[in-house]
């Protein structure tokens, strides 16, 4: 719900005008020299593309079976890539810390996915898709890359069709589409509220395929926990087996990081339990940069939070939005009773007050920030956690009248029944409770136009880049990307690195080799030896809370710079006080854990950096200093449309901040406004 | 409320396992079943007892990984994921067994975790349609009837968690095979290679040491998709098939 | 393990509806069995049509046997450690008392056997060579009419689940509807079939059937 019609155009001075401050982080990292993607073609920008693609250079199949490609992940990202590289000829090894590809959690999206394929005839068109990206993304993202996103949007459907994926049909057997996210045209693929699961059975599907055909080989229950840099080039990984303990050495020629996002750095959040940033902060630690990491995506309709105990939170299609009213009571007082015992006028329908033209339908990230404001105001709703009632209704009672408890039932059953089971409410009869939870970020690893971080050999592809979502993703965009990355985009420019290839073998006994597997090892070693008094759990709890303070909807810097002393206190009680039982020989899920918390609270000090530096409001990321008058999201094109890609200079020294400047020659800049 | 949890406990795959007592009290009916067994691990951890291994990823019903044995049912009471099941399912003061699935072709790793690599070597033997990137025709060029790819998707919808074979008293992976067999075998695109793909499937699905399937039904009540029997008839209709064919 | 079942089934239609010759009386029910050995003649020799039948019977046996020896053995394999607590929630008693119930049915079967065909036991102590005298005095012991029923309730669950599982296994209930079809006419074959043999038995042992 990213997509609102357009106002104001840059070229107004009033939100031009420079803010009047100074740097907001400085002293928290180092200026960087300017970086710029090299990769991309000039020239027309619909035919960048068709331009790289003949200029890539092209591997012999003879020698392809001679180059081996480590792809770590198995989402839509990852495991596409590895099919497609498998059938190319590759020698593939795919690792997944899941016990099987299946599982990578590309399998919960539900709405679906993008295609300009036009088939609606309503005006879409490749154009049309990249424009909407792009704006979507409050201009902050890469133009090149977006419009061919948007260019293999199509191929990724017949793929897929192709595959046996079975998309939501008409009666005359074409392919049915919807309008997703508020958008104007009906672009988006459907598997009914399985999109994601079907898209990666299919993926899943190919790669298994070429293991049968002995192109990939699986590493399952296998987590990569450092990547192996030689000469400058990245050329292996170590992982270490989950089941057995052992730590394993992984060469290659070039290694994809195909891991996903890090929104459990919030610890709740609707991402899996194991989805984590160890593999990209691995990398970022030994040269990568990692892009506008505060870029979030939070998501208004997610279940509530219960209690301490809570582990995950879920989303529900945000569909829900165009027949539930959200309210909370005006009055404090009422906040505790039945919902449907407060009268009429004593309900306060914020969104419809504050947003008279879009209500409801405001995009995510207002949804969000509303509900934030009116809990913190202390109107929530639900059960008390930690003091606060973080909840608002989102009431289907007027839609039942309207359309009946069949019309409902029709359109919301199966996220109805989801509701009932987790919340024991029946929604039909009492008011559905939501706030708002982290779903998606639109940060990552920096990469070029060919997919390659700042570390040669080292691609990355999916979530874990941060390329073609600038500020915020449009909904159906996310699926969209992964496989846009894995099927099409990194196939094709992965060759003109490995075209140089097979390069030199590395030995095991290679100092970077040896070095890498002994950090591991000390790692693994400081965690069980440590012998401290708190669990993982508590900590990652803990820096969770901070985060979602600090750097969740609202980010502001003085929040922000309370927050990165929290961090750094939290980090060192970390490597000084955690508890982790066990052996290292054996399946330890504790010391997994405890790996992934270290790196995530290193994360999220860079986190709070990023927005902290980025004093503006874009996309997902508002900063409360930067606001119109009416408390709306305030972007400053003239100083901040740039790209962060942040360098680690050590342990205790401020990162080093490298500014891409984001150029638009496609699209003119504009602002957005939902009043 | 409180809760007796007696759950099963083993080191590693080599090792002899048993059940295990304890007592969790202070347990919310809002809390999810493994949210419940994270607050054991808690307190095992605080008292310096290993915690109890178990899988669990997604801990929103798709991606397969949870699955546990409770008080005699895959996955619990309720027709749905472990990772769904809430403790109002229960009361205060019930027993709870806790066992990992029991099938040789699922060996034990680790106390309540299995390997299921079995379910993954069988979709390798053919539960593909092949196709390489790129060489895909235009997405419309070949229209399927809307109640097929219903039916279709309706298989499709398979988490491959493996509380079919957990719940079958010949542990056969019949239901997971033919939800496949048949999702693929409803769509136009998967039907050249129909008699190949159930052929190789059931090998390789015998091969695994699951057992056979004698149409008891103990799968599909326990299938938290709710993936129905038909899809087994399907199999076996495949199979002759491809037998006439020659195979 | 369908189709020797199917054959079975059609055995026991065929049988039943010669025993139900009783209720026709002395000379019908012994022509009857007399019609059985001299059926094809003179094309076949005497008997020849019967052990026909007897072949197709006996390797339809040999392989249903088979085919449960081997289901069993693969299903103790498929899991040798076994649960502490095991629930079941679906299935029918008659489809988990497939293995136990087939054994049982084949102990009936050599009995039967050795009672009516191979030896001819009169248990009353009264003559063999009389097919309908040797059924009516047979059944005219309480405690032989019991065994049968008993048979015939054990055959009527292994019908039961058989009929469906053998539709099942030839892949004809492909959907929902074939699905509820084919557990129907489990039903009714194994209340015809069970039915239709019991009401010798019972009605012989009421006096209404006499020599």
């Amino acid at each position: 719900m990213t997509d609102m019609p357009d106002t104001t155009l840059t070229s107004d001075p009033s939100h031009d005008a420079p803010a009047d401050h100074g740097d907001d982080a400085a002293g928290y990292y180092t200026p960087g020299a300017p970086i710029a993607d090299t990769k991309a073609p000039g020239g027309p920008i619909d035919e960048r593309w068709q331009t790289r693609k003949f200029e890539a250079r092209l591997v012999n199949p003879s020698n392809r079976r001679k180059l081996d490609v480590i792809i770590v992940g198995t989402g839509l990202a990852g495991g596409a890539a590895a099919a497609t590289l498998g059938e190319a000829g590759y020698n593939v090894k795919s690792f997944c810390y899941q016990d099987s590809p299946r599982r990578a959690h590309s399998i919960a999206a539900q709405g679906g996915i993008n295609a300009a394929k036009n088939y609606k005839e309503d005006g879409d068109s490749v154009h049309r898709l990249f424009y909407d990206t792009v704006k979507g993304g409050d201009y902050r993202s890469r133009e090149s890359n977006v419009y061919r996103l948007a260019e293999v949007s199509t191929n990724i459907i017949d793929q897929c069709v192709a595959q046996g994926v079975p998309f939501a049909r008409e009666y005359g057997g074409l392919l049915d589409n919807r309008s997703f996210g508020g958008v104007q045209v009906s672009r988006t693929f459907y598997a009914r509220g399985q999109t994601g699961q079907q898209l990666l059975i299919g993926a899943y599907q190919a790669m298994e395929r070429q293991v049968a055909a002995g192109t990939v080989e699986q590493f399952t229950r296998h987590e990569m926990l450092e990547v192996i840099i030689v000469e400058g080039k990245a050329r292996g990984i170590i992982a270490r087996d989950l089941v057995t303990g052992e730590i394993e050495t992984h060469l290659a020629d070039v290694v994809v990081l195909a891991t996903g996002g890090y929104g459990n750095v919030f610890f709740l959040s609707t991402n899996a339990m194991g989805s984590n940033v160890t593999a990209a902060w691995r990398a970022h630690r030994k040269g990568a940069y990692m892009a506008n990491p505060c870029y979030t995506q939070i998501h208004p309709t997610c279940i509530p939070v219960t209690g301490a105990h809570q582990s995950k939170l879920t989303l529900m299609s945000e569909s829900l939005r165009n027949d539930g009213r959200i309210w909370v009571p005006k009055n404090k007082a009422d906040c505790d009773k039945d919902p449907r015992d407060i009268p009429e006028e004593d309900r306060d329908y914020y969104l419809e007050r504050i947003y008279p033209s879009f209500g409801n339908l405001v995009p995510r990230d207002i949804a969000s920030r509303a509900a934030k404001n009116v809990c913190d105001d202390g109107r929530g709703v639900g059960p008390e956690v930690e003091g606060v009632r973080r909840g608002v209704y989102l009431d289907f009672s007027s839609a039942i009248e309207r359309l009946g408890v069949d019309g409902i039932e029709e359109k919301y059953d199966n996220l109805f029944d989801m509701y009932a089971r987790i919340t024991g409410e029946n929604p039909y009869e009492t008011p559905m409770r939501i706030y708002p939870a982290v779903h998606y970020v639109m940060g990552g690893l920096w990469v070029d136009y060919d997919l390659q971080s700042s570390i040669p050999g080292l691609f990355v592809t999916g979530e874990a880049n941060f390329s073609d979502h600038g500020a915020n993703r449009l909904g159906a965009s996310a699926l969209m990307q992964g496989l846009a990355d894995g099927y099409f985009v990194l196939p094709h420019t992965i060759r003109d690195y490995l075209a140089d290839g097979p390069f030199e073998k590395v030995d095991e006994s290679h100092p970077a080799v040896v070095e890498a597997k002994q950090a591991v090892q000390d790692r693994v070693t400081h965690f069980l030896s440590t012998k401290g008094t708190r669990s993982v759990d508590s900590y990652h709890r803990e820096l969770g809370n901070i985060m979602w303070e600090y750097c969740g909807m609202e980010r502001t810097e003085d929040g922000l710079k309370k927050a990165i002393d929290l961090i750094r206190t939290l980090k060192d009680d970390f490597w000084r006080n955690v508890k982790v039982l066990g052996t290292a020989e054996s399946l330890n899920q504790s010391l997994e854990r405890a790996g992934r918390v270290a790196d995530f609270i290193e994360l999220g000090e860079l986190m709070c950096i990023d927005a902290l530096n980025r004093r503006e409001s874009c996309g997902g990321h508002f900063r409360g200093e930067s606001q119109t008058e009416d408390g709306e999201a305030l972007r400053h094109d003239d100083q901040f449309a740039y790209v962060a890609a942040w360098e680690f200079a050590g342990d205790d020294e401020p990162p080093v901040l490298h500014k891409e400047e984001l150029v638009y020659t496609a699209i003119e800049m504009k602002q957005r406004s939902y009043k | 409320m409180k809760v007796t949890l007696k759950i099963w406990r083993q080191p590693d795959a080599a090792s002899k396992g048993a059940m295990h007592t304890y007592e969790l009290d202070g347990v919310s009916e809002d809390m999810s079943f493994l949210e419940m067994l994270d607050v054991l691990n808690e307190q095992l951890n605080g008292k310096g007892e290993d915690p109890v291994a178990f899988d669990s990823d997604c801990r929103e019903g798709i991606c397969g990984m949870c699955g546990l044995m409770i008080n005699g049912e895959a996955h619990g009471p309720e027709v749905t994921t472990t990772c769904q099941l809430h403790m109002r399912s229960f009361k205060d003061g019930d027993e709870i067994v806790i066992e990992p699935w029991r099938a040789d072709a699922f060996p034990v790793v680790k106390d309540l975790v299995v390997d299921r690599g079995a379910l993954d070597r069988i979709i390798q033997a053919g539960g593909y349609i092949s196709v390489n990137t790129g060489s895909a025709p235009e997405a419309h060029s070949v229209p399927v009837p809307r109640d097929d790819a219903l039916r279709a998707f309706n298989v499709a919808t398979c988490i491959g968690c493996g509380a079919c074979v957990a719940a079958c008293p010949n542990g056969s992976a019949s239901l997971f095979m033919g939800a496949k067999i048949t999702h693929l075998g409803e769509l136009p695109q998967g039907q050249p290679e129909r008699d190949t793909r159930v052929v190789d499937m059931v090998a390789q699905h015998d091969h695994e040491g699951f057992g056979g399937c004698t149409n008891i039904g103990e799968c599909t009540a326990a299938c938290p998709k709710e993936i129905p029997l038909d899809v087994i008839s399907r199999l076996n209709w495949d199979l002759h098939q491809a037998m006439r064919h020659g195979h | 393990m369908a189709v020797s079942g199917i054959i079975f089934i059609g055995f026991v239609l065929l049988h039943m509806y010669g025993n139900l010759k009783a209720f026709s009386g002395h000379d019908a029910y012994n022509e009857y069995a007399e019609h059985l050995r001299i059926l094809g003649e003179p094309m076949l020799p005497r008997e020849g049509a019967l052990w026909i039948i007897r072949s197709v019977l006996i390797v339809s046996l040999v392989v249903h046997v088979a085919s449960a020896a081997a289901l069993w053995k693969r299903a103790r394999r498929a899991r040798r450690t076994q649960y502490v607590m095991k629930k079941n929630n679906a299935s029918s008693l008659s489809s988990r008392t497939m293995r136990w119930g087939g054994l049982t049915l084949l102990l009936f079967i050599i009995w039967h056997l050795v009672n009516f065909t191979i030896g001819k036991v009169n248990v009353s102590g009264g003559a063999t060579n009389d097919p309908y005298n040797l059924l009516v005095d047979t059944f005219d012991t309480w405690w032989m009419t019991l065994i049968y029923l008993a048979a015939m309730l054990t055959l009527a669950m292994h019908l039961h689940h058989g009929v469906w599982s053998s539709a099942q296994t030839l892949g004809l209930t492909n959907n929902t509807r074939a699905r509820r079809n084919a557990k129907t006419l489990g039903w009714i074959v194994a209340v015809v079939i069970a039915g239709g043999f019991s009401l010798v038995p019972i009605f012989v042992l009421a006096g209404v059937i006499t020599k």
